[in-house]
């Protein structure tokens, strides 16, 4: 997995450059951190190309605010550790924006609006509140705001961490938990595959207006504000319409 | 560095850390009991007997533990049979028993080679000594044979169990909530990863030197045979 995930690394920086499209310019790239594993937001194809709509939306902004970017991939956990450490200069990562994580960085304005809802199989009848969860298994991944909402609202839930949602799908095929809480586009995307055919949405979105932002260091105020600008700048020519309507029927924004 | 965000998480990376031992131990002891007779059986000269043990050994050796503890944990888990079985799914549904089963295979696997080094290093003027004797082969492999294999493996057998120690770190991979998995855990809410993994890597550290001690302490005993004994004269009680 760590090969692997080095290799997808390699690729990714090898393959993943934009060139920007005006003047040349004297600036480094700005380097991208993301987790690659986030289906449809940003994952890595079999030739180990990151694609998704996370990305798309980074290329827009690079190429608005004219710079090179490249990508990094970085495991969920340890995303704003990599941030923080200086091995990229943003995360464009689908990240809500936290109170918790304000603490550590910055972010820009939202480019996404989220709401975590709970998934089960459809055989199943869920009570989705405090004393219905009680004794049921929940997954979510790890250092999420889905794992932080669970243990804050559903105090007597089981709650099990996944690395990556993906392995939380794969739990939740397999029966080991009852119900997955997570971005309910993410879900979306799963139970519009194969694999989620027999799953469903139980219950209201149990939290609305998640902003998705892009989270940059502490004190970055030039950054933050090439990346708003940015990002109005894209929602204003319909590039950002282009690449939600290529991921979603309906607007995200 | 912060040594307060130190001092918060370490109630629960101690939490983390019971199940590490968990793990270790009872992963360690079905590993022992699985390694004695494959041990042996891969020590023997008939190539029907050492077959089988070596394809095992191969096996577990040749692939890396993360791979073994996917295999078990997400692998088993989509077949039918397995999640329909009354007696199989209990068991392997559990991550914590998933990673004790994958934890015991593959340290059998090690342990067993080990042993398997033992046994042939055991001289062999003891074996035919025990066999003129009139020893049984049986006799001679109980009495003779594996407790002198035992001390010659020892330190090595030391070795594997803290190697196994530093293994248990992938349990975290399957939701399981060890001294690793807390670590991470904690550093969801906390963003220090430098201070917990410190403190995580400490705790490991402290838990590696028990078990050094404690195996040279074994050592110690066993070999007391090897050492002079006190007043030098042998066969006579020291007189004080």
């Amino acid at each position: 997995m760590i090969g692997l995930r080095t290799t997808a690394l390699a690729l990714a920086v090898a393959t993943m450059t934009v060139v920007s499209t005006g003047a040349a310019q004297a600036e480094d790239p700005l380097r991208i951190g993301t987790e690659g594993a986030y289906p449809p937001f940003n994952m890595v194809d079999e030739d180990g190309n990151l694609h998704g709509f996370d990305i798309d939306v980074a290329k827009a902004l690079c190429e608005e605010m004219e710079r090179e970017c490249t990508f990094v991939i970085q495991d969920w956990d340890g995303i704003i550790p990599g941030l923080l450490a200086g091995k990229y200069d943003a995360i464009v990562a689908s990240m809500s924006v936290t109170e918790e994580r304000k603490q550590a960085v910055d972010f820009t304005n939202k480019y996404w609006t989220n709401k975590l809802q709970f998934i089960a199989p459809k055989d199943v009848d869920l009570d989705i509140s405090a004393e219905g969860m009680a004794d049921k298994t929940v997954g979510a991944q790890r250092a999420t705001i889905s794992a932080q909402w669970v243990e804050e609202n559903m105090p007597d839930a089981e709650l099990k961490l996944y690395d990556t949602q993906e392995n939380a799908y794969l739990d939740l095929a397999a029966g080991r938990i009852d119900a997955i809480i997570a971005d309910m586009l993410v879900n979306y995307e799963w139970l519009e595959s194969d694999a989620g055919a027999d799953f469903e949405f139980k219950g209201e979105p149990v939290f609305e207006n998640d902003l998705i932002a892009i989270a940059v260091r502490k004190g970055n105020e030039d950054l933050v504000a090439d990346f708003n600008a940015a990002i109005d700048a894209i929602v204003e020519d319909g590039t950002y319409a282009e690449i939600n309507a290529k991921y979603f029927p309906f607007s995200i924004y | 560095m912060n040594v307060d965000v130190m001092i918060a998480a370490l109630p629960k990376l101690l939490e983390g850390a019971w199940l590490t031992l968990q793990l270790l131990f009872i992963s360690g002891f079905f590993g022992l009991l699985l390694a004695i007779p494959l041990g042996i059986a891969r020590a023997s000269r008939s190539i029907a007997v050492k077959a089988l043990p070596f394809a095992y050994i191969f096996f577990f050796r040749g692939t890396p533990l993360l791979v073994q503890l996917f295999l078990v944990y997400y692998g088993l888990s989509q077949f039918e049979f397995v999640r329909e079985s009354p007696i199989l799914w209990p068991v392997l549904s559990d991550p914590y028993w998933c990673a004790i089963i994958t934890f015991a295979l593959h340290t059998g696997a090690y342990i067993a080679e080990i042993l398997r080094g033992a046994i042939q290093a055991v001289p062999h003027g003891e074996v035919e000594a025990a066999r003129a004797l009139g020893m049984s082969r049986a006799t001679t492999t109980l009495r003779i044979v594996l407790p002198r294999a035992a001390r010659i493996g020892l330190p090595a057998y030391g070795n594997e169990l803290i190697l196994m120690l530093k293994g248990s770190a992938l349990a975290s991979t399957i939701t399981l909530l060890d001294l690793t998995g807390m670590a991470r855990t904690v550093i969801a809410r906390n963003y220090m990863p430098l201070e917990t993994f410190l403190m995580a890597g400490l705790i490991y550290m402290i838990i590696t030197f028990v078990l050094v001690r404690a195996l040279r302490f074994i050592e110690h005993r066993v070999s007391a045979h090897m050492r002079a004994r006190p007043g030098g004269a042998v066969g006579v009680e020291p007189t004080g």
